[in-house]
């Protein structure tokens, strides 16, 4: 961890305690036309009593936000092996890309002819992601991962009342996403939950026990959230389409498949795929992503218009399928993002692309072999991009928890795996290294791990209060629970 | 300690017989695995409660679990110092910390639910 | 190009550590009959520098520099150089949800900021971590009334944005709700139907300004929502908010709208993002994320996410919305923004706005060849009608440098003939009047 993320960080006050009251940063030109008397034109409803917002010079907003991001990890700062979420590095040509002016500057509701260079990006966007997952019908207005396995239920949901099917549940296996379950409720449908199997897969049994004309999809990450490839994936898309039921593919962890395999090979009839985790487009501390959704021939008339078409004389228009569900957003869709998405897809190429898929898996298991013994694999098999560990044996044997180790690598300056998920695996660590880390930052990542673990053994005690040499140590979680504070108001 | 005098569910609730009158509250077992309470959704008064079914939600800072009733009735009181206090739960889970009381419709309810040594029996293999 | 930092050599050395000769074995774990036996049908990869030619080549094949008085949800206003300055910083946007707040703390401390300046803004005790857009925070506020007031039905304003209504349904599909439009009149919301619509509603939802930049009178329609026990949802521009009375002190018990005005470039329509605001006692409902403050184990202040076991990662069916990320980066971009425009300044953009829509209409009509499509009050934009063929005077202003509003046919055969005109602080009295003079002369 850098120097300044230390603990000697002087915490910075509040912008809104920043700064004098006459301070000033954008001064408004005066106006070179009449004015107006606010309060008549607008009816009588001018404002009365004047928002509270910062009252700061340029030079303190510099400082002030300066200062946030010094007490701020990115995956510039350092490794960042968040298990699902796919933590790469972001490539600097994708945000110089999305800030040109003549992408910046687009306004969604100018002529179609006078943006050619946009929805063309749009286009090819649209093609490479259905050949990416073998699903040829594409939209890119989902906002998000979530917003995308939204519009693909939304999607399969038309489908079936479409043809006069009126269908009532999703099945979705005990690894998933908590986004599947709650999609699966948004959409108007219940949730039928089936176990794993002894070797992480779905329990085929339990599948088909599951299964009947009353299921309208299965929502199924592959490869799932143990990192492990489904084995059956072939025969349970087979018994899935059996009861007329669709199969949706979460693609969260789409990085580890690329140009080896494609769910739409797979019997998928949809997916949703994440740019802000395999197409390296930052996440922005939260956002914004994207989350297009690719689906089948079939499924294409009802995705969310507009999609963009290519005309016979070569120019793109924004269509709206025949039976569309509807938008599901305002506009295109979140297209700085899908700017950068292209530019890094045009960057990579077809055999970057899969270079990436093959140096994602083969760093996951190279940390899996080197963790193995020190710490309990949840599923001993090859993984793909991103692997399981257990830390129910410390726990036991020294009382120490997932969290109070995943506090402690804070102290070693790394950002802690995803921690108590998967749900199925007690005191779960999910490692996803991605394909950007260097052999010495994952050597580096497994002696702080190899350290911790000697910790648990020699001082648990110590471990129960990490971390030590963070901006702030543990928060009062609950306060900030049963007292509230989620907005600053001036003293009265 | 589980007190002798109350009986026990699966769920780890507990009850209290007061003549016709039941009070409600999770075990201290129950506490401890849920961490620090930090809101307690309950009831009104009223409010009819059937054996085995959800009547209301207590939440930890990352938890969530449901409260289901160990027996049928219907609510007299709710312990409405939790709304501000729910750390109760965890302080005092079988004094302060109670739930609900409940007018019993069906005393024979209370012969399926067990003792407290049957309950820590319970527990220790749970554990 | 690649990004991947591992050598030849450190590749044999972590394939003989996993055990595997070649990385092919690693993929056998995938049954042989959906492998993908050929390479994907794309092209080659690039150089930094054919790949910057290329991608230019697109962004400048848009035609750029033309005066625009496009608005309708995406506006064209100026954004201070220290706001990308700012949200550039890799440390905040290389960063993920901040789920380690030890580490977060500066993502974490600028949304709670945010947070509060939209409170501020809107007249709201509590705001959340920002959603998608404007459109999906609409719905979440439907959404939300419903849970909240245990009613089906929902009563939206046709005087709102199309697009937001085409969103409604479309979510409304699910059938977790009823969406029933009430009828315009004059570009806002017909009161007098409303009245009769609202019963068992579980809220009014309109827009002020409207789609067609009215200022609806929003203390009588809140009123009638609040007549029937509905709750009232109140889509507003944060842009105008300096300038325009909170939606708050009018009653509105959530306030929700598209935050791209501050600060957040166009962008051809995305990323901006929804700010969601509503009062204290629908907290335990609220949708997304939100960050509070608390202190550490040894005292310090810090911010935290919080309430998490309202969302779908704890809850999962019955978590309060499927959202699992908010918008960040935008959020922290408006944050900026308001940081460097302040208060007084927030109040000159708005009046700058209001006061140019309004020098622009009055000049429009002036011409003869535009009338009034309503006789409301409106703020930054505004609906005329025109006496010809409004694609072909687009079409011919287009020649000319302007994009000439927007003809709103493209929504509804209702608007036919009517162009919605935007007015940025932007717009000169030298743009205007030569787009005034040029538009007479066709």
């Amino acid at each position: 961890m850098s120097e300044h993320m230390k603990r000697e960080a002087v915490l910075r006050p509040l912008i809104f305690e920043t700064g004098s009251p006459e301070s000033r940063c954008i001064e408004s030109p005066a106006l070179d036309i009449p004015d107006v008397d606010i309060s008549s034109v607008l009816g009588g409803f001018a404002r009365a009593q004047q928002p509270h917002l910062p009252h700061v010079t340029e030079v303190e907003i510099a400082r002030h936000y300066e200062h946030l991001a010094s007490v701020n990890f990115g995956v510039d700062s350092g490794f960042y092996p968040l298990g699902s979420c796919t933590m790469k590095y972001n490539p600097r040509i994708d945000e110089w890309a999305c800030r040109l002016p003549g992408f910046a500057g687009a306004h969604p509701y100018q002529p179609a002819e006078t943006v050619q260079g946009a929805l063309g990006l749009m286009w090819g966007l649209q093609e490479a992601l259905g050949e990416i997952s073998g699903l040829p019908a594409v939209s890119l207005q989902p906002a998000a991962g979530a917003h995308g396995e939204l519009t693909a239920l939304m999607a399969i949901r038309a489908y079936h009342v479409a043809n006069g099917d009126v269908r009532a549940r999703v099945i979705i296996p005990d690894s998933a996403h908590g986004t599947n379950p709650a999609t699966v409720a948004m959409c108007g449908y219940s949730v039928t939950q089936v176990p794993s199997n002894e070797r992480g897969g779905v329990d085929l049994e339990a599948l088909k026990a599951a299964l009947d004309t009353d299921v309208a999809a299965i929502m199924l990450t592959n490869p799932n959230t143990l990192g492990l490839f489904e084995e059956n994936i072939s025969e349970i898309n087979r018994l899935v389409h059996e009861v007329g039921a669709l199969a949706f593919c979460d693609g969260a962890n789409l990085n580890a498949i690329l140009g080896r395999a494609r769910p739409g090979d797979m019997g998928f009839d949809a997916m949703h795929i994440n740019l802000h985790k395999t197409f390296a487009t930052p996440h922005g501390g939260g956002g914004p992503g994207a989350g297009p959704v690719c689906v089948t021939e079939a499924l294409a008339e009802f995705l969310p218009g507009p999609v963009i078409a290519r005309d016979s004389d070569g120019s793109f228009m924004p269509v709206t399928p025949s039976r569309s569900i509807g938008r599901v957003k305002s506009f295109l869709g979140n297209f700085g993002v899908l700017v950068r998405a292209y530019t890094y897809i045009c960057a990579l190429g077809a055999e970057g692309i899969r270079d990436v898929a093959e140096q994602a898996v083969l760093s996951a298991n190279y940390l899996k072999e080197r963790l193995r013994g020190t710490y309990d694999l949840a599923y001993d098999r090859t993984c793909m991009h991103e692997f399981v560990l257990s830390g129910e044996r410390q726990r036991k044997q020294h009382g120490v928890r997932t969290l109070d180790m995943a506090k402690r690598l804070l102290d070693h300056g790394v950002h802690p795996p995803t921690v108590y998920f998967p749900l199925i695996v007690h005191e779960a660590i999910m490692i996803e290294p991605t394909e950007t880390e260097s052999l010495e930052v994952l050597d580096g990542f497994v002696d702080a791990m190899l350290a911790i673990a000697a910790e648990v053994e020699a001082d648990p005690e110590m471990l129960h209060a990490a971390p030590y040499t963070t901006p702030v140590r543990r928060l009062d979680e609950a306060a900030a629970v049963k007292q509230p504070d989620l907005a600053w108001k001036p003293a009265e | 300690m589980n007190p002798k005098d109350l009986r026990y569910d699966k769920e780890h609730e507990w009850v209290k017989v007061d003549g016709e009158v039941a009070v409600l509250g999770i075990s201290d077992f129950a506490q401890d695995q849920l961490g620090e309470v930090v809101y307690v959704d309950l009831p009104a008064v009223g409010d009819e409660l059937v054996a085995g079914e959800s009547f209301g939600e207590i939440e930890s800072v990352k938890s969530v679990s449901e409260l289901f009733s160990p027996i049928s009735g219907e609510i007299v009181e709710v312990n409405e110092a939790l709304g501000d206090a729910p750390e109760t739960v965890n302080e005092d889970p079988y004094g302060d910390g109670w739930m609900v009381k409940v007018k019993m419709g069906d005393a024979s309810e209370l012969d399926a639910l067990m003792s407290a040594d049957e309950y820590e029996a319970f527990v220790a293999e749970e554990a | 190009m690649r990004f991947i930092p591992v050598s030849c050599e450190q590749r044999e050395h972590m394939l003989h550590a996993v055990g595997v000769r070649t990385v092919d074995e690693l993929f056998e774990v995938i049954p042989a009959d959906v492998r993908l036996t050929r390479p994907l049908d794309l092209p080659d990869g690039m150089s930094e520098i054919d790949l910057a030619a290329q991608i230019e080549a697109l962004a400048s094949s848009n035609t750029s520099g033309l005066v625009s008085f496009l608005g309708a949800g995406c506006y064209d206003h100026y954004i201070p150089a220290i706001v990308d300055a700012v949200v550039s910083k890799p440390a905040f946007f290389t960063a993920y949800t901040p789920y380690q707040p030890e580490i977060s703390q500066g993502t974490l401390q600028a949304i709670y900021e945010y947070q509060s300046m939209i409170c501020s803004l809107t007249g709201m005790d509590v705001s959340n971590a920002s959603m998608y857009d404007g459109a999906t925070a609409f719905v979440e506020a439907a959404l939300m009334a419903a849970r909240f007031t245990k009613r089906h039905r929902v009563v939206v304003s046709a005087a709102a944005h199309p697009e937001w209504l085409e969103v409604l349904a479309t979510y409304a599909e699910s059938g977790m709700i009823d969406v029933v439009t009430c009828p315009a009149v004059g570009g806002r919301t017909d009161v007098d139907a409303l009245a009769e619509l609202v019963t068992d509603a579980a809220a009014v939802l309109v827009a002020s300004p409207s789609f067609l930049g009215c200022v609806e009178d929003l203390s009588v329609i809140g009123d009638i929502a609040h007549a029937a026990g509905a709750l009232f949802v109140v889509a507003a521009n944060p842009i105008l908010l300096g300038v325009m009375e909170a939606p708050g002190v009018l009653g509105a018990d959530i306030v929700v709208g598209e935050g791209q005005p501050l600060g957040n470039a166009m962008s051809f329509g995305g990323p901006g993002f929804g700010f969601f605001a509503c009062r204290q006692q629908f907290i335990r409902q609220l949708p997304g994320r939100v960050v509070g403050r608390t202190s550490d184990v040894d005292g310090r202040p810090g911010f935290v996410l919080t309430m998490q076991t309202r969302e779908q990662h704890i809850r999962r069916e019955k978590a309060t919305s499927n959202i699992c990320s908010n918008q960040a980066l935008n959020a922290l971009t408006a944050g900026v923004y308001l940081a460097s425009v302040g208060m007084s300044g927030l109040a000159g953009i708005g009046r700058s706005c209001i006061a140019r829509a309004h020098y622009l209409r009055d000049a429009l009509i002036a011409t003869g060849r535009f009338s009034a499509a309503n006789a409301a009050p409106f703020a930054n934009e505004f609906a005329l009608r025109y006496d010809g063929d409004v694609a072909a005077m687009q079409h011919a202003m287009l020649e000319r440098g302007f994009l000439a509003g927007l003809d709103l046919s493209r929504f509804s055969s209702d608007y036919a003939g009517l162009v919605l005109f935007a007015v940025t602080e932007k717009r000169t009295r030298a743009q205007m009047d030569r787009f005034v003079g040029e538009v007479v002369s066709l």
